[in-house]
């Protein structure tokens, strides 16, 4: 088959030889709008009865794999999380809002505070070895620790394509998706060949709600269950955290009472 | 060294006898970002915070990048600058960058591999790290020792002080946390990098679409006019630029307002967007959510213009004006 005939034949999607497997990484943390408090030992931040929520980046992540899937780009979506036991809650609602099935790859909670990117790449690495997906589907970072790695790291040591901040996924064939990436100073658009990385960006997609139904459904859904040890893996730990302190507080300088003096006080400043 | 910013009150005891002593031994390799005619701002910032932690070497890759390279060369502390001119690195895409670095990387191993948190930094050193087994640490804002980092977490809501024990240090360093090395005053060698391998070919670049403005860089600018989902429609936006125009000001968003679709995302200002420190920030319109805060917060000045007086925003203002933007703006404008 040239080329061109299979350009022909892309309005008439889906005429795959062969259909995707999507795995998506998730990961529980604090719920973005909770003002987060820090540990007055300094070690952290206060995480107990503290609500938690799936980041949202990943929650775009996932929608983007869901969607392929409902376009029948996808034939199956995977969640993974790695965490303590309570990362299962953020697995359901990832098959509640429509992955197939899940593997939650549990560490103690003591353990997850010190989990650090490069271990989260590793363990994603054999799962992606194991599962052989064509797309893995990040979030661009976790709303927690903002590292901004996992997707990153899982692609150099895969060695697959990454396509980082997209805010457009469109497959063009069996073998290769156009991404637009959101980049410094505008966009950017390019070519990977399968299996590839995705990080999701704030502009993929608007992710929907898990309907009170499809949560009943993901209750039969299966989850597995693993170790890092499972996967030949031990925490080990590269980065330590010393110390973790509030930021300087900003002073309200307080209200002018008009635009005159608005400009008054700037000009006092010497800022205009 | 001077770049090195205090925060919170850390002292950098002794941190002549600390980086100093470091210095004689350790390497560090910063990656230049340009445009191709241009070099990138934050690279200053990034050389400037690297200058504590060993000779500097400055990677520069992409293609016809002979002048960039000899501009590198005289910023003050850049002791070498190494060229990788290829075709595959014409868009600098992070596959191929990521191959360069870790060649280069192999052949004279650095202690450290740095550049700043941009889209390209943040791109390619993870992809690098993986390769040699190390974790790295991103967005760092102040540099205590030659392995102990500050850098900020849950959107600049808890600061966190790090020791990294990688036997590499993978770093990516916060544009506005450190300022810019000197221009001049370097006398840098300029050799080539070694052959490099880029058969890998998983990835191609297609196109490109930056937003152009007339308006100053909103990472570099002095000031900034931000407005937010109050600024109520892309049409009333024209505002906000007037006041931006007549302030030589960028323009920048929060992300209320990208959603609504009054700008484009370039110009968000936040936890995921744009991190700035202008001398002057005037948020318009905008509530003062922590994820915009985030990314303005250490802005010298903050002028807040809301007409809801109990906007988070007014909190961290240093100078708050309480009132309809669509009559304070265009008064702001005529008395300016």
């Amino acid at each position: 088959m040239t080329a061109r005939c299979h350009d022909e034949q892309l309005p008439n999607r889906p005429l795959l030889t062969k259909a995707m497997r999507a795995l998506v990484a998730v990961k529980r943390v604090i719920d973005y709008a909770i003002k987060i408090r820090v540990k007055p030992d300094r070690t952290g931040v206060i995480k107990e009865n503290v609500q938690h929520s799936m980041n949202p980046f990943d929650e775009i992540a996932l929608e983007e794999a869901v969607r392929l899937k409902e376009k029948q780009i996808v034939k199956e979506v995977i969640a993974v999380s790695l965490g303590p036991s309570k990362s299962q809650e953020t697995l359901r609602t990832a098959l509640a809002k429509g992955a197939d099935r899940a593997i939650h790859v549990e560490v103690e909670e003591a353990t997850a505070e010190k989990i650090e990117p490069l271990f989260v790449a590793k363990v994603l690495r054999r799962i992606a070895e194991a599962e052989k997906p064509d797309l893995i589907f990040l979030g661009k970072q976790a709303i927690d620790d903002d590292c901004g790695q996992t997707a990153q790291l899982l692609a150099g040591l895969l060695n697959w394509p990454q396509a980082m901040y997209a805010s457009v996924v469109e497959q063009e064939s069996d073998k290769t998706f156009i991404v637009t990436r959101e980049v410094d100073g505008g966009r950017e658009s390019i070519r990977i060949k399968t299996p590839a990385v995705i990080s999701a960006d704030l502009r993929l997609n608007e992710p929907r709600y898990a309907t009170l139904p499809n949560i009943m459904k993901a209750k039969n859904k299966p989850l597995e269950k693993k170790k890092p040890s499972d996967y030949g893996i031990e925490v080990a730990q590269q980065t330590c955290i010393l110390e973790v302190e509030e930021p300087p507080a900003r002073k309200s300088g307080g209200f002018v009472e008009d635009v005159p003096s608005l400009v008054t006080k700037l000009k006092e400043l010497g800022v205009v | 060294m001077s770049g090195i910013r205090l925060f919170l009150g850390h002292r950098l005891p002794k941190r002549h006898d600390i980086l100093q002593t470091a210095f004689r031994f350790t390497s560090t390799l910063v990656l230049a970002e340009h445009t191709g005619d241009k070099l990138s701002p934050i690279t200053l910032n990034a050389v400037n915070a690297a200058s504590g932690l060993g000779e500097i070497s400055v990677l520069v890759a992409g293609t016809d990048i002979m002048n960039i390279a000899e501009k590198v060369a005289k910023v003050e502390q850049v002791k070498r600058v190494f060229i990788a001119d290829h075709e595959k690195l014409r868009h600098q895409l992070p596959e191929h960058v990521a191959k360069t670095v870790e060649t280069l990387q192999k052949q004279y191993k650095f202690h450290y591999v740095v550049a700043g948190a941009s889209t390209f930094g943040r791109d390619v050193i993870p992809r690098v790290a993986a390769q040699f087994d190390c974790a790295p640490v991103t967005d760092i804002i102040a540099i205590h020792s030659s392995n102990t980092f500050t850098r900020p977490t849950y959107a600049g809501n808890a600061i966190c002080k790090v020791k990294s024990d990688a036997p590499i240090k993978f770093l990516t360093f916060r544009g506005t946390a450190f300022k810019p090395a000197k221009e001049s005053g370097g006398d840098g060698k300029v050799e080539k990098a070694p052959e490099i391998d880029f058969s890998f070919d998983g990835v191609e670049f297609l196109s490109q679409e930056l937003l152009k403005s007339e308006l100053p860089d909103l990472q570099n600018a002095k000031v900034i006019v931000s407005g937010g989902r109050g600024v109520g429609s892309a049409d009333n936006f024209k505002i906000i630029y007037e006041l931006a125009g007549k302030l030589k000001a960028a323009v920048g968003a929060s992300r209320a307002a990208v959603d609504a679709g009054y700008v484009s995302n370039e110009l968000q200002v936040g936890q995921t967007g744009k991190v700035v420190a202008p001398e002057l920030y005037i948020a318009i319109g905008i509530s003062g959510a922590i994820q915009h805060t985030a990314g303005m917060k250490d802005s010298k000045i903050i002028v807040a213009i809301n007409k809801d007086p109990d906007a988070p925003i007014f909190e961290i203002a240093d100078i708050g004006l309480a009132a309809d933007l669509h009559k304070a703006v265009p008064e702001l404008i005529n008395a300016l």
